[in-house]
């Protein structure tokens, strides 16, 4: 994305999460996040709840639809990381569970410490029994989380849908050359 | 303060749960589970075997999806310690309609009762005021414990209690641990036959 231009993937996500009757957003927040999270925030039918941690996400999630509410995670690929054991929470109750997953440790990344759990995402998520689905362009990004949230909830199914660090643009930092 | 009276965990969670009324319970793995076990299964229980440090988040999830209905989170000072964070997450969302309660042995009851944080001295319910969650002093008496009682069927929390209980166990009374029937049952009782 060049300076200035104002990318509509975001909105597009966030139709699907209106269209899917989606009520609760639970987040640690992503710079690639921040304007799905302020659509969500302003959404007079949609409660989005800030984490300290995404494991709690797993679990709020686990209670909203305990409760007859659909939610969806947001997240950076470094949260995976801290959900692990909480997902034995949604396999073990065949729950649905949808994350949305901002990659962080790929295409250019200047910070070396996002790489590690940036790597090793797609396999955890894997190994925890999470479909996952990767979206390199923006127009796969809105089709794959309608195709997730369709799946997990008709199904009682976890899913991932990772947006790739080149989708999302890599973050900018002043000290780089 | 070992001089300081405390409770019994099955004769506090029974007054808890005495006359339930509409109030939905999620219990934190271990003790808490077999606790509210004890004192007669309800469909609108949801029982945690695991996901330790989870239980104040899925009834804060619950809490909100139920806005009308009380939701009460009963665990260990274990669990919620693990889970501490949580206590921001609901001082940051403020819902009117969930409570935690906090079985406090300052042990972990489960592993050999080796002390938790509590036992040295942190104060659980300074850390929920601070996250700007209405507290009581730790609950010590079955006084505070009929107060308490009353205010987990009301919904103009939230509301953080911390039961001060004997670490004695008792015999374990163990409720179903099928995750994925516990969870059809559950929402059978609070959302009706599924289509």
């Amino acid at each position: 994305m060049s300076g200035g231009e104002v990318a509509a993937w975001p909105d597009a996500l966030f139709d699907v999460l209106v269209a899917r009757d989606v009520r609760q957003v639970a987040y640690v927040p992503d710079a690639g996040h921040s304007r799905l999270i302020e659509c969500c925030e302003a959404h007079p039918d949609m409660t989005a709840t800030v984490l300290t941690t995404e494991e709690e996400g797993v679990a709020l999630l686990a209670g909203a639809w305990l409760g007859g509410d659909r939610g969806v995670l947001l997240m950076q690929s470094s949260g995976v990381g801290n959900c692990v054991n909480m997902f034995t929470l949604i396999e073990n109750c065949r729950m649905p569970l949808v994350a949305l997953v901002t990659m962080r440790g790929e295409w250019g990344e200047f910070n070396p410490w996002q790489e590690p759990m940036g790597r090793a995402t797609p396999d955890v998520l894997a190994r925890m029994n999470l479909q996952v689905h990767r979206a390199d362009t923006p127009e796969d990004a809105a089709p794959m989380l309608d195709a997730a949230i369709r799946q997990s909830f008709d199904g009682f199914s976890a899913s991932a849908v990772l947006l790739s660090q080149r989708l999302i643009g890599r973050k900018a930092f002043e000290a780089e050359r | 303060m070992p001089d300081s009276p405390v409770l019994d965990r099955r004769e506090a969670v029974a007054r808890l749960l005495r006359d339930r009324g509409e109030l939905l319970v999620v219990t934190g793995l271990g003790s808490a589970t077999y606790d509210v076990a004890a004192c007669g299964d309800d469909p609108r229980n949801f029982y945690l075997w695991g996901a330790m440090g989870g239980t104040a988040a899925l009834a804060l999830g619950l809490a909100i999806a139920r806005p009308d209905t009380p939701v009460l989170a009963l665990t260990g000072d274990g669990d919620m310690l693990m889970g501490i964070g949580s206590l921001a997450t609901i001082g940051a969302r403020q819902p009117k309609n969930l409570s935690v309660v906090v079985l406090d042995n300052e042990r972990y009851g489960e592993t050999g009762a080796q002390p938790t944080a509590t036992a040295h001295g942190v104060d659980l319910v300074a850390m929920a005021r601070a996250c700007g969650i209405e507290a009581p002093d730790d609950i010590r008496d079955m006084n505070g414990l009929g107060t308490l009682a009353e205010r987990l069927r009301r919904t103009d929390g939230p509301l953080f209690a911390n039961i001060k209980i004997d670490p004695r166990e008792h015999p374990k009374v163990l409720p179903a641990r099928d995750g994925a029937w516990l969870r059809s049952r559950f929402r059978e009782a609070v959302l009706g036959k599924a289509p």
